[in-house]
């Protein structure tokens, strides 16, 4: 198999590496690099459980291929933690709204909300809604996810106006 | 009781890893030398193998195995997989093989696995391994299945008919000939996939130093898995050990143990080498299990007054090719039915018939849906047909708050008597229909017909068994690092498991969640159990907890008092201490309280007590305790397209006493997602041969965050006298009722087209028909 080289920043942090051509940006940042927070549900781009972030925008890791990261900037999950640990705003409230049950759609939909709090800061239930219609979770109901990014929203604005 | 930590929205201790992206589910689990399987999988629903060449794939470099049934052979002891549920209804005996040896029976069947340096590299040579079949007849309808001279899915076999059960009691035949009025219907619901997000998979290594097997599994059920893994391997059951991991979700099909665990586990041990498999989408969709078609021709008997005096009828039900679990399903459907209302006199038999499909195993509700539909259905064709309003013939024939407990005539498939233990059906129905205004429903809709628009309301009771029997143990121990351990079979599967066992145990010891550290589903930490399934965690494991706990505390104080020489009366726990009342300075941390037990050569122990501050219980419950709800929904159909939109939801629940409102908030949400999504997205589509035709996410369809409607969430809470906690379980609340009442709300919505339904899901194609047919008529 042909081996090719990502030069990519992943978290903040560079990283050089031969990957066979094939192997998607998942398997690579699970597997290779063992950043198992993002996780992989179906493969084909519809349950979103695998979304990071590139350059700041979301996409499916399982339709990317790993070479592709090559001079991007990659947030996974483990990512979205600031300096000493401390949590995201929207991952301390998916802990308060019991935003998670196993926890497995989790890393996609933190992540696709952080694209979507970054864009849009202000989002009404239906936005957040269609911001997650990508992502599918088979505990929640989608109520409390719902409940967490509206919650994130308005601490995030109450900070930048702080 | 000191510190409140029960019956609180508290956050759960599961979070922080997984909000941080660092959980441990199974695909996580590295480890040095580790091997990659991939099965090769039937392609025909039915056929004879004639052979499988596997050279090519064997020469591909980095494969290091491909095995089949013949190479297996000497490393099992059974040649088949035992059912974990026996059933003396069985007519005939199908256990499932770990690799299949000669007659494939469904699409998806495991005929040999791959083994390789890398997943990409057993995929590749998977698909090398080239398998000659001789198609045989198949059997591709339960509708079918049954009529002379069906295709057979076993060639051994003489009939479909695998097992018969019924549920009968009272004097059914002169109910019938004696009722005013008899309303007779026939109803079907298909199959669908339980499709956690997290598909299934396991990781099996082999401890040479201490010979031990031991299997990382996305189960439900561990311990049954490693009782079935040890039979099947031929070994003690110390020599086998089953973990779930973080499990990425359950929703039922993940109770049952399935061939890709004990194949992997072979490879680990013939191969002697680690050997991981994750099952794909794909693979989710044919050799998962999946549930429920059922043909339904049932009939209900009626006083003047719709007062039930009657039911009785026939189930078919689709059992796939093989018993992967037992009748569960089925025999939940038969039981679950009239468990809401005084139904006087019933019987209903039920054919469990075979197919040529992936087998049938419980999912969320686990047959109870399908039973609630039927009676529920019945009851709004008889409100219909005697002019009485549907939520008023419920009313009349609900089992009232001062029948309780009420023993129903009829017992559970292990024998035990069917008592409803406590609640009040009708008030949860009236809480219901008052939040929705049920009342001022039709003006609303004669409103909305103004403005072109079809709405409609419809409701549903049901009552859910919960808490299955006999037991899970669970073990609590304070730690001489002043820890609290709690030890259990029972797994957790993102239902906040860990955390209800915490908030149990916290709250007679000390009350700091964060103290209490909690092991679920691993069958080396306890000596028995089962896991999770049938609602039955927080009841089963909950009570055991709460035992063992309320032991521990005892200990605690007694080896205190003598240590701080005073009463155990005069004491508190209070986090990590213990302190005399009112003298908080004078003290014992729970560290040199679990210290001082373990003993020193030579000394008595403090108080001449045991040693150790721990406790193991196995609390024993037979009987199961009955959940109960109401919901009323609303929806609106687009008349041209057939859409069908769910506006609203009202859920009265009561689940008995409430240890975290948040978890059981969330349990019911998704049930009810779970619910909507059975009647109005989710189908699993054959071809006529058996090929499933539905294999992606894009074909058979998930609820998404957009079709979810407005759910307005009321619980009631009345104790069960059958627990310590009296708590009743709430899992599979949500879905139960809900494709009743979507169905019933569709019917009044269309009333002007007088459309009726029978079949879930309900399907736009067939909706549309349905309304293009009465407008013909009309015309």
């Amino acid at each position: 198999m042909l081996e090719y080289p990502v030069h990519a920043r992943i978290n903040g942090k560079p990283v050089d590496a031969m990957v066979d051509c094939r192997t998607t940006l998942a398997d690579f940042l699970r597997h290779d690099l063992r950043l198992t927070g993002t996780h992989v549900g179906c493969e084909h781009g519809v349950c979103g459980a695998c979304t990071v972030l590139v350059d700041g925008q979301s996409a499916r890791s399982c339709l990317m291929l790993a070479v592709q990261a090559s001079n991007h900037e990659i947030t996974t999950v483990e990512g979205l933690a600031g300096p000493e640990d401390t949590l995201h705003v929207l991952q301390q409230a998916f802990i308060d709204e019991h935003g998670l049950q196993c926890g497995f759609c989790t890393p996609g939909m933190l992540t696709t909300l952080v694209e979507l709090l970054n864009t849009n800061p202000d989002p009404s239930d239906e936005d957040v809604r269609i911001g997650i219609s990508g992502n599918l979770c088979r505990c929640t109901g989608y109520e409390s996810i719902v409940a967490a990014a509206l919650n994130a929203a308005k601490r995030l604005r109450e900070e930048r106006t702080a | 009781m000191t510190t409140a930590t029960f019956g609180k929205k508290i956050a759960r201790i599961e979070d922080p890893a997984l909000v941080r992206g660092r959980g441990r589910f199974v695909d996580d689990i590295h480890m040095d030398g580790m091997l990659h399987a991939v099965f090769v999988r039937s392609q025909h629903a039915h056929a004879r193998i004639l052979s499988i060449d596997a050279d090519l794939a064997r020469s591909l470099e980095g494969v290091r195995a491909v095995l089949t049934a013949k190479d297996i052979a000497p490393f099992l002891a059974k040649e088949r997989i035992v059912v974990a549920l026996p059933d003396k209804n069985y007519l005939q005996h199908h256990d499932r093989f770990v690799l299949t040896p000669d007659e494939v029976t469904y699409v998806g069947e495991a005929i040999a696995v791959v083994v390789a340096d890398s997943p990409y590299l057993a995929e590749d040579a998977a698909s090398l391994v080239v398998v000659n079949y001789e198609p045989l007849p198949i059997a591709a309808d339960c509708r079918t299945a049954l009529l002379p001279g069906a295709n057979l899915t076993h060639s051994n076999s003489t009939s479909n008919l695998i097992a018969e059960c019924s549920s009968s009691y009272g004097e059914v035949d002169a109910a019938f000939a004696n009722a005013p009025h008899v309303f007779k219907a026939s109803f079907e619901q298909q199959r669908g996939v339980a499709h956690s997000i997290e598909c299934r998979g396991c990781v099996a290594r082999l401890d040479e130093v201490d010979d031990q097997i031991t299997l990382w599994s996305s189960t439900q059920t561990p311990l049954i898995g490693a009782r079935l893994l040890a039979e099947l391997l031929g070994r003690d059951d110390t020599a086998v050990r089953v973990v779930a991991p973080d499990v990425g979700g359950g929703f039922g099909p993940k109770l049952v143990f399935y061939p890709e665990e004990a194949a992997t586990a072979i490879a680990a041990i013939m191969l002697r080498r680690p050997v991981k498999w994750i099952e794909d989408r794909r693979e989710h969709f044919v050799a998962t299990t999946q549930e429920r078609d059922g043909l339904w021709d049932a009939e209900i008997a009626v006083g003047h007054d719709g007062r039930i005096l009657g039911v009785r009828g026939t189930l078919i039900h689709d059992h796939g090719a093989y018993t992967a679990r037992g009748l569960t399903v089925p025999q939940s459907s038969l039981a679950a039915l009239t468990l809401a209302y005084v139904v006087p006199a019933y019987h209903m038999d039920c054919k469990v018939v075979m197919t040529n499909k992936v087998p049938v195993t419980p999912i969320r509700g686990a047959g109870q849906p399908q039973g609630v539909f039927v009676m529920e259905r019945l009851l709004d064709i008889a409100a219909r047909e005697l002019g009485i309003d549907r939520a008023e013939i419920r009313m009349r024939n609900l089992v009232p708050a001062s029948a309780m407990p009420y023993k129903k005539g009829f017992v559970t498939r292990g024998g035990i008597g069917i008592e409803l233990d406590s609640g009040d059906y009708p008030a949860c129905m009236q809480d219901a229909l008052r939040l929705s205004d049920w009342e001022g429903f039709p003006e609303r809709k004669r409103q909305a017909r103004t403005r072109g628009k079809y709405i409609g309301i419809g409701v549903a009771n049901f009552v859910e068994a919960t808490g299955r029997g006999p037991f899970e143990q669970v073990s609590v121990r304070v730690a001489p690092n002043g820890l609290i351990y709690v030890a259990t079979g029972a797994a957790a599967m993102g239902q906040g498991t860990k955390t209800m066992l915490a908030q149990v145990v916290a709250h007679l010891l000390g009350g700091a969640m964060e103290r209490v550290i909690v092991s679920t589903g691993d069958s080396s930490k306890v000596s028995m159990g089962f896991g999770g399934f049938n609602s039955r965690q927080t009841v089963m494991a909950g009570s055991s907890a709460h035992v063992a706990a309320v032991k521990v505390r005892q200990k605690i104080l007694k080896t205190a008092a003598h240590l701080l020489e005073t009463g155990e009366d005069d004491l508190e726990i209070s986090g990590e201490f213990v302190h005399v009342k009112g003298v908080p300075d004078l003290k014992l941390s729970l560290a040199q309280i679990a210290k001082s037990s373990t003993g020193n050569p030579g000394y008595r122990l403090p108080g001449n007590l045991q040693p150790g501050i721990e406790a193991t219980e196995t609390v024993v419950i037979d009987a199961m305790t009955y959940a109960n709800g109401s919901a009323v929904v609303e929806v609106e159909v687009d008349a041209e397209t057939a859409e069908v939109r769910v506006a609203r939801v009202f859920f009265v629940h009561d689940a008995g006493t409430v240890i975290n409102p948040a978890i059981v908030d969330g349990q019911i949400h998704g049930g009810i997602a779970h619910g909507i999504g059975n009647t109005l997205y989710e189908w699993m589509a054959f071809s006529e041969d058996a090929q499933p035709l539905t294999t992606n996410l894009a074909d058979y369809l998930l609820m998404t965050s957009t079709e979810m409607p407005k759910i307005i969430l009321a619980h009631r809470e009345s104790p069960s006298p059958l627990n310590p906690l009296g708590v009743k379980g709430v899992g599979e609340a949500g879905v139960i009722p809900m494709s009743a009442a979507i169905v019933s709300a569709i019917e009044d919505a269309l009333s002007d087209f007088d459309v009726r339904l029978h079949c879930v899901p309900v399907k736009p194609s067939e909706l549309s028909e349905l309304i293009e047919n009465a407008s013909r008529l009309a015309r």
